[in-house]
């Protein structure tokens, strides 16, 4: 597991998503579902993912049964990441 | 006056090969719909209602997300004479318990006598459903009669009179679904017969692109029955693809050539917001004659950003236009900006907020840019009221009512409700507004009401989800909207008398509060802030007093910034 994307995506939901930039968030606590990203904000994860490590999710993928949590989300970014 | 089975009925032998509707879905060629095809899906629905003993008259509830079943079962129920009322698809944010109690607090008041969902969604329908309610039947689509040639003669539909109740449209707030605004096919036609007028609608020029929920007015009226009965062709994207993809919006108007969308004001800074170039690419908005702001209070700088951002793919700034409506009028009650630019009257700040006038701009002084809702359209009297009922001059802020031949027939099963919402034959609208020139301009509302993203939120609905939590107790929880400028809507923030010395343990209860209210609401809070005891102002009977309290965290939040 990659721990500096894990970081990174951290400090991007704590500060530009919920703007508590002293918040931790638990790797495996649930994103979408548990209500800590609502859907006004995925258009910005999935850009920022785009940006910052070159990779592409599609906007059908923006679901919880793609990614719930940031340990899913770091994985699926390194799988499509070669 | 013809009803709607009437007017479809000439759609289907005078254009059967005309298209109504392109459904839109990512990942899968477009989907054309001709007049035919609509008719024969709805023939297929409206033979299964029968089988099904459902009886001209009856309400059939749908659960159906955007698509083709959607679609065919709406017009399947007007064909048979039943009245269909959409309810929105459980989201994956919402606890399941609470849309059960949702639903089966929609069926005790409606007493719909069948409901339309998914294989996939009837477990979730039953487990709403109780041995005694008005409930016979929950009908699948995938267990549907085959699209067929509908035999007009003896569907329901034909024979309902115009004053019947053709549809319910039920308000869109966070818990509970009770009130289910009935029309009739009159008040409907009425309002299309003026509204079309307005818009300066071209059945052969117009195209209508939309992506706005069929159970919301806006989505189902401008955007669904007004082109389908009115031969303009309709682009039907999802809201939960467009809120993904909000780029899709824009490529649709391109390659269709739309001419018409409504949107609510959030979406315009959404889209200038969240659009980047290269979704854009060879995309071109020229044909875009009217993008109406409507649903949400509308800010100029809304407008303005959303023209600043597109306006090098083609984008007019005659096009941004503007409309006030509710579903109790059908849907419009004012249009502004077609065919001219929306009117902005700049007024004295402290007039509007202090002396509730909206005056000339004194010299030296603040002023507000507030932006036109447009004039009434031609079926629909304003009128400003004071406290006591009485018509206000120009320029002096009231409560807007109105009057006219559109007006719903009632809230279904709540003759109480639809008492209250009338005084002398006027409906208020619990708006504050004036009128200036016969411009009308909206300033506020009379309820507590937060609007986020087009979707009313009842602060008490989430004040009460909140005292879930331990320690959250009656009396120590408030909520309140605060307008966000960047996302141009407003913002849900909470406060809760529970803090404690230990800041693990506060950010502890912040989540769990965060977590009740998202699961309970699909309503995801801005911010949460802890405070100490004694933090709140109550009122003298030893409520909560919401504006106070909402001007004492703005006033904090000012003092922290400087």
């Amino acid at each position: 597991m990659n721990s500096e994307i894990s970081t990174k995506l951290t400090t991007y939901i704590s500060t530009e998503i919920l703007k508590q930039p002293n918040r931790t968030i638990d790797p495996e606590a649930a994103l979408i579902s548990g209500g800590i990203i609502d859907s006004f904000s995925l258009v910005d994860l999935a850009l920022y993912i785009e940006d910052e490590f070159g990779v592409h999710i599609d906007d059908f993928e923006l679901n919880s049964s793609t990614f719930d949590n940031i340990n899913q989300l770091v994985k699926l970014i390194e799988s499509r990441d070669q | 006056m013809q009803t709607f089975s009437h007017i479809l009925k000439g759609h289907f032998d005078e254009n059967p090969d005309r298209v109504c509707i392109y459904l839109l879905h990512p990942n899968q060629p477009d989907l054309p719909v001709t007049y035919r095809d609509l008719m024969r899906g709805a023939a297929g629905y409206a033979k299964t209602f029968k089988k099904e003993g459902i009886l001209p008259g009856e309400v059939l509830v749908l659960i159906l997300q955007h698509g083709i079943d959607l679609v065919f079962a709406y017009f399947g129920a007007i064909l048979h004479g039943a009245i269909p009322s959409i309810m929105p698809f459980l989201t994956e944010k919402l606890l399941p318990e609470r849309y059960r109690a949702d639903l089966a607090s929609l069926i005790s008041i409606t007493r719909p006598t069948g409901v339309v969902t998914y294989e996939d969604f009837e477990d979730e329908v039953r487990s709403a459903l109780m041995p005694e309610d008005s409930v016979r039947t929950v009908i699948l689509s995938g267990h549907i009669e085959s699209p067929c040639n509908p035999d007009f003669e003896s569907q329901g539909g034909m024979g309902r009179n115009t004053n019947d109740i053709v549809l319910l449209q039920h308000s869109s707030g966070t818990t509970g679904l009770q009130k289910g605004i009935a029309l009739s096919h009159r008040a409907v036609i009425n309002q299309l017969e003026s509204y079309r007028v307005v818009l300066g609608l071209n059945e052969e020029k117009d195209i209508v692109v939309s992506w706005l929920p069929l159970y919301h007015d806006m989505g189902l009226i401008a955007c669904f029955i007004l082109p389908i009965l009115l031969k303009v062709p309709i682009v039907l994207l999802s809201p939960f693809d467009w809120i993904r993809a909000p780029y899709r919006l824009l490529q649709a108007v391109s390659t269709y050539k739309g001419t018409l969308s409504w949107l609510p004001n959030f979406a315009f800074n959404f889209c200038a917001l969240k659009i980047r170039d290269r979704q854009l690419e060879g995309v071109d908005l020229s044909s875009w004659r009217a993008v109406i702001n409507c649903s949400e209070p509308m800010r100029l700088e809304s407008n303005q950003a959303f023209f600043d951002r597109f306006e090098r793919f083609g984008l007019r700034y005659e096009a941004l236009a503007t409309c006030y409506a509710m579903a109790e009028n059908v849907f419009a009650v004012t249009q502004g900006g077609i065919g001219e630019s929306v009117k902005v009257d700049e007024i004295d700040r402290d007039g509007l907020h202090v002396e509730r006038v909206a005056r000339t701009p004194i010299d030296g002084k603040a002023t507000l840019k507030m932006l036109s809702a447009g004039k009434p359209i031609p079926n629909v009297k304003v009128q400003i009221l004071d406290g006591d009922g009485i018509p206000l001059p120009d320029r002096i802020i009231g409560e807007i009512a109105l009057n006219s031949n559109c007006m719903l027939t009632g809230y279904y099963n709540r003759p109480e409700e639809t008492r209250k919402a009338f005084l002398k034959g006027w409906y208020l609208t619990g708006d504050y507004g004036y009128l200036a020139d016969g411009e009308i301009y909206i300033t506020g509302r009379k309820k507590d009401l937060i609007i986020v993203g087009g979707k009313n939120v009842y602060p008490q609905d989430i004040e009460l989800l909140a005292m879930e939590v331990p320690k959250a107790h009656p009396g120590r929880v408030v909520v309140f909207g605060v307008f966000n400028e960047e996302l141009g809507t407003e913002d849900v923030v909470l406060i809760a008398e529970v803090r404690t010395e230990d800041p693990e343990e506060n950010e502890r209860i912040s989540d769990q509060i965060r977590q009740v209210v998202t699961r309970g609401s699909a309503i995801a809070l801005r911010q949460v802030l802890l405070v100490g005891e004694k933090w709140l102002i109550k009122t003298s009977s030893g409520k909560i007093a919401r504006l106070a309290n909402r001007e004492k965290y703005l006033k904090g939040i000012k003092s922290t910034d400087h």
